[in-house]
């Protein structure tokens, strides 16, 4: 099929365009950037004038107004390069600007989308030290007083959340209970240096070590009303559009490591000899290389697919699912057989295949579990609708 | 400022050349083609002397259909509008040249720019014959380009030390490396040339000047054959120039 087959001519400018903007720009300071854990303002700098930042909003809000096809495209060829840079660029988007932009009312779209747009930041706090997968479970409480709200709580492992660049964070919470008993949430929008709320950076990470991830704290910090993104008690809903249009960025990630990892582990096993052969000669490593390989097509075909019917307005909870998942676990296969094939190089820093193999991992945990994924799926197809 | 930038559409630098089944062209199956190299360096010129005196710049190309995809990249890039001088068939530096020079006669650019050369072909005549044809002053080769009014001090790299040469607009110039960093076409930029206008000509006919009768692929290399220093060696050594090399 190759890598182009069935994409529109810009489609296929924009991919050879951010390959060289990833070739050039990004891989000459992944390692150093991977080895201090630091997050790269000159980076995001760049990928802001390139348009990466804004990259499927309208143009009014200063975006480059791309179809979903394309903004994956972005994630994916970033994605192959560095893991760190693609997660700024499809965190900021899917979870940053998509809450914003689908659900903010156009005070609030004028006010912050032009600047993320071009070179500010925004995060999405939903998960925290006992909420996860099991979302419900949130703890973070807003209480209304007047017209404000005091909002009391803490989020974790929110990427973009505590850079000099961000302007503030999407943060969902529960405003009360409906009937029956069921939690009511909402989602406040809370920008940074707003009293009672602090945003800590994370360190210490295996994965994704140049991308920004916080800690966020929230002690009687209050938000006036016109903060509240949408209407109260439209907070969980949101939560999951939003959650169903980033699994599929994720999958970008995935798919983008999995060719990277291939086309290193390719180049390295017909040049490297074993018993005076290069090693792809080998049945056991050619048949590791074939099966990447038809990953690699098939999980491409399939996500852009998807992201077609998402441009066309169709509901793609389980397809965006089947994505995430599909795309996480090759890109895990990928960076495995990648280490392998390098043997005793693979395990060492000066080879991407580590840091390949570290990155991945997040790819099956973050933004809902590969269980969760299952779950999603196996629900769809009514398994438990007995 | 009415600049038209000269560009051609030539196989990816990291592409693997084979010689097609005709002996005298390459097999382009698979072949990845880009702009060539030297001229992106001819387009960033272009855009940063219209952002500094206003006009207009204009990318020509002379090949086939699928050409319009290195025009697009050059309208990404910014190049205002595209003109196609559309044929199938081979053609010379000639060919080229004469048919550049026809849109210009019309369109009296007050520059020309193009790269140094094709790395496809690398015959380096294009600008020459331009100057020929146009009667223009040209300048090749060009690492450093000032204009003032009409005035244009172009600098050039010689062996050891910079030559530095004047003449007037308007004139030719052709890009070496060094000249400018070109810019990545912007993702909005790249989604908005699809907008701008390729306008398509038919060639003017004209014999080629010149014409390829065989292509070869070079040999390869020698492999090298590393021996470690111990006295076994030796007498490998001496046996396989006499035996393999058959020097000795």
């Amino acid at each position: 099929m190759g890598l182009n087959s069935g994409l529109t001519e810009e489609q296929i400018t924009l991919r050879e365009t951010v390959r060289r903007f990833a070739e050039e720009v990004i891989r000459p300071k992944v390692k150093e950037l991977d080895e201090k854990e630091e997050f790269s303002y000159d980076i995001t700098r760049q990928m802001a004038e390139m348009g990466f930042l804004g990259a499927f909003l309208p143009e009014e809000y200063g975006g480059s107004s791309l179809d979903y096809v394309s903004y994956i495209i972005v994630v994916e060829e970033l994605a192959r390069i560095d893991g760190s840079q693609a997660a700024t660029v499809a965190a900021h988007n899917s979870l940053g600007i998509g809450p914003l932009y689908y659900f903010g009312n156009s005070e609030q779209k004028k006010k912050y989308l032009p600047e993320l747009a071009s070179g500010k930041l925004w995060g999405f706090g939903l998960t925290e030290p006992e909420a996860g997968s099991d979302a419900g479970n949130t703890k973070t409480k807003a209480v209304r007083d007047g017209n404000d709200w005091i909002l009391n709580g803490s989020k974790i492992f929110i990427t973009n959340a505590s850079t000099d660049i961000t302007l503030g964070s999407t943060i969902l919470a529960v405003t009360g209970e409906k009937e029956g008993g069921k939690k009511e949430f909402t989602c406040f929008l809370v920008e940074n240096g707003t009293k009672g709320y602090t945003a800590k950076k994370m360190t210490g990470k295996m994965m994704w070590r140049s991308s920004n991830t916080s800690e966020l704290v929230l002690e009687d910090c209050r938000v006036p009303s016109e903060n509240i993104l949408g209407k109260v008690g439209d907070g969980f809903k949101q939560m999951l559009a939003t959650l169903d249009n980033g699994r599929l960025s994720i999958a970008a990630m995935g798919l983008g490591l999995a060719q990277g990892a291939f086309d290193y582990a390719l180049k390295y096993s017909k040049e490297r000899k074993t018993f005076g052969h290069p090693i792809s000669t080998y049945q056991i490593n050619a048949f590791k290389l074939a099966d990447v390989d038809m990953g690699i097509e098939l999980a491409r075909n399939y996500l852009y697919e998807i992201c077609r019917r998402l441009d066309r307005g169709e509901k793609i909870t389980k397809e965006s699912a089947i994505c995430k998942l599909y795309c996480s676990e090759l890109a895990h296969m990928a960076a495995n057989h990648c280490v392998q094939l390098l043997g005793g190089y693979g395990l060492m820093k000066e080879y991407d295949a580590e840091r390949y193999y570290r990155d991945q991992k997040l790819l099956e945990i973050g933004e809902g579990t590969s269980e969760i994924q299952r779950l999603v799926i196996s629900r769809a197809i009514g398994c438990y609708d007995v | 400022m009415n600049i038209l930038v000269c560009i051609s559409r030539v196989p990816d630098t990291t592409t693997r050349i084979l010689v097609g089944g005709d002996g005298v062209s390459i097999d382009t199956q698979g072949v990845k083609f880009i702009v060539n190299p030297y001229d992106e360096y001819a387009i960033e010129e272009g855009l940063r002397l219209r952002e500094k005196n206003g006009g207009t710049v204009t990318a020509i190309c002379v090949g086939p259909d699928a050409a319009k995809e290195q025009l697009r990249t050059a309208l990404a890039m910014g190049v205002d509008k595209a003109v196609l001088v559309k044929t199938d068939k081979y053609f010379d530096s000639y060919f080229a040249a004469k048919n550049i020079a026809e849109v210009s006669k019309e369109m009296k650019p007050d520059i020309i720019l193009l790269g140094r050369q094709s790395i496809d072909f690398d015959s380096f005549q294009v600008p020459s014959y331009l100057a020929e044809l146009l009667e223009l002053p040209s300048v090749s080769v060009v690492s450093k380009l000032t204009i003032e009014g009409n005035k244009v001090i172009a600098e050039r790299d010689v062996e050891g030390g910079k030559e530095i040469l004047e003449t007037e607009l308007p004139c030719i110039i052709s890009a070496q490396k060094g000249l400018n960093e070109p810019r990545y076409p912007k993702l909005p930029d790249i989604m908005k040339a699809k907008s701008k206008p390729i306008e398509e000509k038919q060639p003017v006919e004209v014999e080629p000047k010149v014409s390829v009768i065989g292509m070869e692929i070079p040999s390869r290399k020698r492999i090298g054959k590393i021996l470690a220093d111990t006295d076994a060696d030796i007498e490998e050594i001496v046996k396989s120039l006499h035996e393999e090399a058959k020097i000795i």
